[in-house]
């Protein structure tokens, strides 16, 4: 049939124009380094306000601040900004001297007065990470005070609160503390924002790499900054490129399109194990599972029943088949590989002890609780396994799936019963930590104390409160870690947190590619000693 | 009565304008009734989920006055018809607001994503049209033979097999192993921002400039997804149209054509093709309408920053700005195609004239 036959020609044609083979780039340019990752959380780059993951790794590669620690010692807190530095007698004042020569992205020369800028302006502008300087004492209205310019290269800092000098250092070392180009932001400020809406997606900073382009969902550019103070980094450009689904990650980075992949799945990183253009990288992480009772409930805040919930875990089982390769055993409120962080795990999974727990705490057979997490894994099968060894000392359980954005306002607002939840630290200091699991000054629900879990958990936190605020007082550093070893052993026995596991973070790379470091938290991310 | 006798006694036939009037006027009634209805609906939805806007923004570790502060600004405090119509009257004046995810205006995230999502699905659909019709027509033809079975289990695995795994197996084919086409994204980083984003879609701006290697990276990396979408649109284009035609070559009409001893092609495609036309014509409209909105697990997969995927996030940020002004352009789109199918009947349909 003549109309067939001429069909049959149109679609052969079709069919040939759109199978027409292209050359794929198959390998990165030798000077960028391309990474492939997850970049929806990332909503803004001002240090000020900048608090996600993404935006964190980025931020600590366009700035600097006063201390920071630096790749070949994650554990070592060292000048940055700061060349050196001298406590009062009392303690009470840091003065601060710059490192001579160092200059912004712009040629601006960085300054003291660019320090006490960046501090204020971050406490001024108080968004969500401003809480860790504030901590010092400082508030809009005496921040201007507190952290002065006493000349061109020297920075004095007032201790405002009752808050050892150590601390503080560590406290300056987080992204909300990153040095700004004050005559660059202050170019760009609109109605006294102090460069706020400018800020979002530029940068005015010192470090390693400065912003060329950031397209939301999309991509993000990085170009390297020839005048950097540790000199021009090896990677000329960095492209964070936006892919969501891991196996796309995957395929990516086997085909050599990019250089690291972030989000690859264990399962994603055995399949890669015979492939000898790639290998899979493990660092610590900061997270922490713990599983937490909210101390309003009649039967979970008992403490036999808090105790029976260390035992019940099966803390051996899920390392080593749904956490595989994610998540290790780690039962203090420290992640380890960080300063005074304790490595006692004395728990296992014991249901002879528990169930006598329970019954020493006149639980009835059959009562019911509900179990609040995250709708994702491994959270939704720990929240399983955790209902099933429950079942079997007799409390029935009901596991509630919720997003994020929906879970977190109902924990805020103490309406969970038991919860599945995970913690990071906000800065490099065990203070953050204990602040939020041992810390309490008040536990009434008007105080809304949200940010801190035992608050979040109804729990006074009677004594470590005070414990916990003379860690933070306590200047010798070996007192410091004995009243942190004691915090850690007292949250551990007694309190309502059983916290399970650390995560470990892996990422696929490259074998050509050497010396990119990832340390336990976001601020510990270094694009500058990529090689290739 | 004088002056309408007047008017009517003119020798002036104001029919034909009144009917344009009529349907520009329809067209723009519709235009605002979709528009407050979207609005609403989306307002509504996304100030009663429990999805807190204000955690989306500053996070669930934010302190109690960081917390309170953006809660003031908003708006939140204010009864919700009060919200509604502030956020009403913002965009009446072309103001959506800013998202939360991307920081900026909604408007100039739209300018963005959208053309994405209309490069593939138009691709989509005209891949759809120009394989999908004869492939129809030819199976009604020869009902029952080899090739309408072919079509038919076509018809069906497009509609059958899930699009996120045919994505990835065409990714680790064509891609992986084969090396014809580029990967997951919508271009190279190495071309992205030689040329100026003037329609937004990547393929008519290169070509416009004349940036041959932006062009030929751009339509390789368009290949994949769009293929996936042209084979749902495919399949069921072809299954309708096989069936339209079915319906027409039963009918006594087409008997007395070939009776006549019209040569079979003038039967096929002059008589009983132009006969379902109309029907066409509304399917490929929805169809396209329906590719307009984004497909998520296709743009997911091929790591495409779509509409699709903004629309989707942004739900799961509680980014109520982005969502509402996503869903918009969708429902908009989806009114302009209506309307583009009403004057197309105009065209092939005789009746309608």
């Amino acid at each position: 049939m003549k109309i067939t036959s001429s069909f049959m020609k149109a679609s052969l044609a079709a069919v040939l124009a759109t199978s027409v083979a292209f050359p794929a780039f198959a390998e990165t340019p030798k000077d960028t380094f391309v990474i492939a990752r997850n970049t929806a959380d990332a909503i803004t780059l001002d240090p000020a306000e900048c608090f996600e993951f993404t935006g964190g790794r980025i931020v600590a590669n366009l700035y600097e601040r006063l201390f920071l620690f630096e790749p070949d010692n994650l554990t070592k807190l060292v000048g940055g900004i700061a060349e050196s530095y001298e406590f009062s007698d009392d303690g009470k004042v840091i003065t601060v001297k710059l490192r001579p020569g160092l200059t912004f992205h712009s040629g601006n020369p960085v300054t003291a007065q660019d320090v006490a800028y960046s501090l204020g302006r971050a406490v001024k502008l108080d968004k969500t990470p401003a809480f860790i300087i504030k901590q010092i004492g400082w508030t809009a209205d005496n921040v201007d005070e507190a952290v002065v310019a006493v000349d061109d290269q020297t920075v004095q800092i007032n201790i405002l609160a009752d808050m050892s000098p150590a601390l503080v250092l560590n406290l300056l070392s987080s992204g909300v503390a990153s040095i700004v180009d004050m005559k660059e932001v202050q170019k760009h400020e609109v109605d006294g924002d102090m460069g706020y809406a400018w800020l979002k997606d530029h940068s005015a900073g010192s470090g390693p790499y400065k912003l060329k382009t950031w397209k939301a969902n999309e991509l993000v550019m990085l170009d390297a900054f020839s005048d950097y103070r540790h000199g021009e980094p090896e990677m000329k450009r960095v492209v964070i490129r936006h892919v969501a689904e891991p196996s796309a990650q995957r395929l990516l980075l086997e085909k050599g399109d990019v250089d690291a992949a972030m989000e690859l799945t264990a399962d994603q990183l055995k399949g890669l194990a015979g492939n000898s253009d790639v290998s899979a990288e493990q660092y610590p992480k900061g997270y922490l599972m713990y599983m937490a009772t909210n101390m309003d409930h009649p039967v979970l805040s008992k403490p036999e029943v808090r105790e029976a919930l260390n035992y019940i875990v099966d803390y051996d089982g899920m390392v080593g088949s749904i956490l595989d390769g994610q998540y290790k055993i780690h039962q203090n409120f420290w992640p380890s590989g960080m300063w005074a962080a304790s490595t006692d795990n004395p728990y296992n999974q014991n249901m002879e002890k528990a169930k006598s727990l329970i019954a020493d705490a006149g639980i009835e057979p059959g009562t019911k609780i509900t179990i609040d997490t995250l709708n994702k894994s491994p959270f939704k099968e720990v929240a399983q396994s955790i209902q099933a060894s429950l079942n079997e000392v007799g409390i029935d359980s009901e596991i509630i799936l919720s997003d994020g954005k929906t879970l977190w306002p109902k924990y805020r607002a103490r309406k969970h019963e038991l919860i599945v939840a995970r913690w990071g630290p906000d800065y490099s200091d065990p203070h953050s930590n204990a602040d939020a699991f041992a810390h309490n000054p008040d536990n009434r629900f008007e105080a809304k104390l949200t940010g801190k879990l035992t608050w979040r958990n109804a729990w006074s936190a009677d004594g470590l409160t005070e414990l916990t605020n003379q860690a933070a007082a306590e200047s010798d550093p070996e007192k410091r870690a004995s009243i942190y070893a004691e915090l850690q052993q007292k949250v551990r026995e007694d309190s309502p947190f059983t916290i399970m596991f650390q995560a470990i973070g892996t990422f696929g790379q490259r074998a050509n590619v050497d010396g990119f470091v990832n340390g336990v938290t976001s601020d510990q991310a270094y694009y500058r000693t990529v090689t290739k | 009565m004088t002056d309408s006798s007047t008017v009517q006694n003119a020798s002036v036939d104001f029919k034909p304008y009144v009917n344009v009037a009529r349907t520009i006027g329809g067209g723009v009634v519709m235009l605002i009734l979709t528009f407050i209805g979207l609005t609403a609906i989306t307002f509504i939805i996304g100030r009663i989920m429990p999805n807190d806007p204000v955690v989306a923004i500053v996070g669930d570790r934010a302190s109690k006055e960081v917390y309170e502060a953006m809660y003031f600004q908003l708006g939140l405090d204010k009864p919700i018809w009060q919200q509604y119509l502030i956020f009403l009257n913002n965009v009446l004046h072309g103001d959506f607001g800013n998202s939360v995810m991307t920081t900026r205006p909604v408007i100039e995230d739209i300018k963005r994503f959208f053309p994405a999502t209309l490069e593939l699905a138009t691709i989509a659909t005209l891949v759809g049209i120009i394989i999908g019709i004869p492939a129809g027509v030819l199976a009604a033809v020869r009902q029952g033979k080899l090739i309408d079975h072919f079509v038919r289990i076509v018809g069906l695995l497009g509609h059958s097999i899930p699009i996120f795994w045919l994505g990835m197996v065409a990714l680790l084919v064509f891609y992986a192993k084969l090396d014809w086409v580029a990967g997951p994204g919508r271009i190279d980083f190495f071309y992205d921002g030689i040329v100026e984003p003037f329609t937004g879609v990547i393929l008519i701006d290169a070509a416009l400039e004349r940036q041959w290697d932006v062009f030929h990276n751009a339509l390789s990396h368009v290949i994949l997804p769009a293929s996936m979408l042209a084979i749902y649109s495919l399949a069921y284009i072809a299954r309708m149209t096989r069936s339209f035609m079915l319906d027409q070559l039963n009918q006594e009409y087409v008997l007395t054509a070939r009776v006549k001893g019209l040569n079979e092609g003038a039967v096929i495609w002059h008589h009983a093709f132009r006969n379902v036309l109309v029907q066409l014509i509304t399917i490929i409209g929805l169809t396209y309408a329906s590719l307009l909105e984004g497909s998520v697990l296709t743009e997911t997969v091929f790591a495409w920053p779509g509409i699709g995927q903004y629309i989707t996030n942004s739900l799961f940020n509680a980014d109520m700005n982005a969502v509402i002004g996503g869903t918009l352009v969708v429902g908009l789109s989806f009114v302009f195609i209506n309307m583009l199918s009403d004057i197309l009947y105009r065209i092939v349909d005789p009746r309608a004239k």
